[in-house]
């Protein structure tokens, strides 16, 4: 380089190319180099969260399903709630773009159906006469936009409103299945919020007096810690379902199900921020506050809380899915939510004995959506993990 | 060595204290109880029996006095082997758990020889072959285990053996078996149809154990230790299980007491949907039905089981690795 500028105006060296883009890369290096040294915190974890593939691709199919949960009532084609009996068990109905080797507006086809005279159950048959055509943006039953906007425009369905398509099927009362688990989506990724809230407050609040405190303190809030984690969750949670009183109204037992799902839960966050208290107290910068006269209030949710958030954050995401495991699993076995709620606990309850899902094998499909909403959580919370330390 | 077991198992003592008073808590929860509603059938059916029944078993168990003598009565039976009465199935409760806390038991140790028996070599492998496409294939199949709740799991199965192979698959026995006495034929059974739950059970563990072992391992590997190992000629298979592999099964023997719990849940959920005659059929109509000794002893049996697992879990690594010291 200095050998370049000492050269007279105008005559630059000709540089072989491999040398001339060695140069570039050690500029770019040193740009983006300056970049780290002044970026703040949250700006360096975004950069260590963004190199993580699967985790933004998490990130992204959740806020899909947040957007879903919100919009639910638009986005669902048909009422969750209303029972068609001509509809019972009737199967999923494919949308269609392809007619005759060309690409067509979307449509789906009707269902045929008759009753078995042996086993007195109505089959389908997709009816190929028939063709439905798709739209957006089409008529449908009424009801209110996020509570406010009374309309009956939903986002897509039978451009014809007579005419029904259950693109997932129905259940056994005739209940369209898609609509029901777009209302499920919200039901259970609140309930997955709502109890690791509830987690962190118990979490913080104890681990960070554990932490702080030290001593016998320490020691009783640990071993209250080490006891909950030694009892089995699930038949403690089923124990303590079951004494919810059959005649609350759902919203209470909504309440009810996430404190119990939060009361056994908080255990891992205490542990979190009870450890990264310990760490904490003897730094340097601690005593700093100290001896310049913070209280203790002051050295705590000023200078210590701010300093491990991005871990309490990281641990959260990877307690949620546990969560939203363990509200699917006590509304299957009928202990948790019940109807009218819907969560998709609620609706694997249909899929319960193997005769339901040999007749009708669509209802195993919610299932799959709480699949694919854990695996999300955890490659969420890797990737969170991962950033939640950009120095590392 | 001796002395840190001795505490270890005095410390036993207000634990076991502890569990019984939340089991008896979350027994006493629900409002009204079974007795009573028992008592107004009996009464409109005008059965003298019953209604001499229900009076003994509220004489015995000191049902209509405080909650701490009620809590008494039942603490210091157990501690002599009087688990209650189960007015449900008319029998005391030790008498049904006591087959069923057998075969509870079994599952529990069938799958953990399972999860080690997997999870041990595929994390080993994933470790030493990383980023190749064998590591990815073993995390992928991990993340699913995990995230595939044990129900869905035993609803699949059940629905591709029943599909394609046209044989069900609920319960341990086949029906032929069902009541007969223990015997080769039976032990035999029992294995062809054991598998199931513990494929089942054992899948979510076996992901979260892979995942800790192959991080272990991955820290151990590049160490100079191990470098010191090969450059003394020891073949790679060789060095690799002798030393690595043996301080990164360390978190195995600690996670006994966590994953005994894991186990228990999972296999309470999968025995209701195989309906096994197992803990979680019995558990689930007890708790529904109010029949509160049982649903108690059930859940207090299943928690002393865990509390034992971590403490033989602890006494297992101190004695392992003699870095762990305890004052």
């Amino acid at each position: 380089m200095d050998v370049a500028r000492n050269l007279p105006n105008g005559m630059q060296p000709a540089l072989p190319a491999d040398v001339a883009e060695e140069l570039a890369a050690l500029e770019r290096e040193d740009a983006s180099g300056r970049a780290v040294a002044t970026a703040s915190q949250w700006k360096l974890m975004w950069w260590r969260f963004r190199k993580h593939t699967l985790a933004k691709v998490s990130l992204a199919v959740l806020g899909f399903l947040f957007l879903v949960a919100i919009f639910a009532d638009a986005i669902a084609p048909y009422d969750p709630t209303v029972t068609q009996s001509n509809r019972t068990y009737a199967p999923p109905q494919p949308i269609y773009i392809i007619e005759n080797g060309r690409l067509t507006w979307p449509f789906a086809l009707g269902l045929k159906s008759t009753i078995d005279a042996e086993s007195l159950r109505r089959m389908y048959v997709l009816d190929h006469e028939q063709r439905i055509d798709m739209g957006l943006f089409v008529q449908g039953e009424p009801y209110r936009l996020l509570g406010l906007f009374e309309t009956n425009t939903r986002l897509f369905g039978a451009s014809n409103g007579a005419q029904q398509v259950s693109v997932l099927g129905s259940d056994r009362l005739g209940r369209d299945l898609f609509s029901r688990m777009v209302h499920a989506t919200r039901i259970s990724l609140s309930i997955g919020l709502a109890a690791v809230f509830v987690s962190l407050l118990l979490g913080v609040t104890l681990g960070g007096i554990s932490g702080y405190v030290g001593g016998r303190v320490d020691m009783v809030i640990q071993r209250v810690v080490e006891f909950i984690d030694a009892i089995p969750s699930l038949p403690l949670w089923m124990g303590l379902s079951a004494a919810i009183p059959l005649t609350w109204p759902p919203l209470w037992v909504y309440f009810a199900i996430t404190l119990v799902l939060s009361l056994l839960g908080w255990t891992g966050m205490a542990r979190v921020v009870r450890g990264r208290f310990l760490a904490m107290r003897e730094e340097d910068f601690v005593m700093a506050a100290r001896v310049s006269g913070s209280g203790e209030r002051r050295i705590i949710f000023r200078h210590m809380l701010p300093s491990f958030v991005s871990h309490i954050i990281a641990s959260l995401t990877l307690t949620i899915p546990g969560r939203i495991l363990g509200e699917t699993s006590l509304s299957f076995l009928g202990l948790g939510l019940k109807e009218p709620i819907i969560s998709y606990g609620v609706l694997l309850q249909d899929a319960q004995n193997i005769r339901a899902v040999a007749t009708a094998p669509w209802l195993i499909v919610p299932a799959l959506v709480v699949v694919v909403i854990v695996i999300a959580y955890n490659f969420l919370g890797d990737g969170l993990r991962d950033a939640a330390d950009p120095y590392a | 060595m001796t002395s840190y077991i001795l505490r270890r198992l005095l410390y036993f003592i207000p634990t076991l204290l502890a569990i019984s008073l939340v089991t008896f808590f979350i027994i006493q929860l629900p409002p009204g109880d079974f007795l009573t509603s028992f008592e107004a059938r009996a009464l409109a059916s005008g059965d003298q029996a019953d209604l001499e029944r229900v009076e003994q078993l509220r004489e015995r168990y000191g049902l209509d006095q405080p909650w701490y003598v009620q809590y008494w009565k039942w603490f210091t039976g157990i501690l002599v082997g009087d688990f209650g009465y189960s007015f449900q199935w008319k029998q005391p409760v030790a008498d049904l758990l006591g087959q069923r806390m057998l075969l509870t038991f079994l599952l529990a140790l069938a799958t953990t020889v399972f999860v080690w028996a997997v999870a041990i070599p595929m994390g080993i492998y994933a470790a030493m072959r990383k980023n190749t496409v064998g590591d990815y294939a073993v995390s992928f199949t991990g993340f699913i285990g995990l995230a595939t709740p044990d129900f869905l799991l035993a609803l699949v199965l059940m629905w591709v053996a029943f599909f394609y192979f046209d044989m069900s698959v609920g319960g341990l026995f086949s029906p032929e078996f069902e009541g007969a006495p223990w015997s080769m034929a039976k032990v035999w059974d029992l294995l062809g149809h054991l598998w199931i739950p513990v494929v089942v059970i054992g899948t979510n563990g076996t992901a979260g154990l892979i995942r800790i072992l192959r991080a272990n391992l991955l820290d151990e590997l590049h160490k100079p230790y191990v470098e010191t190992a090969r450059a003394k000629g020891l073949t790679e298979w060789h060095l690799t299980a002798k030393h690595p592999v043996r301080v990164a099964l360390n978190p195995f023997i600690s996670g006994i007491g966590d994953t005994l719990p894991g186990l228990i849940s999972g296999a309470t959920i999968t025995s209701i949907v195989l309906s096994l005659p197992t803990a979680g059929p019995l558990l689930l109509q007890s708790l529904l039905s109010q029949d509160m000794y049982l649903a108690g002893s059930y859940i207090f049996l299943l928690s002393i089981l865990s509390v034992l697992g971590v403490l033989i879990s602890d006494i297992l690594l101190a004695w392992l690795d003699p870095r762990i010291r305890y004052q």
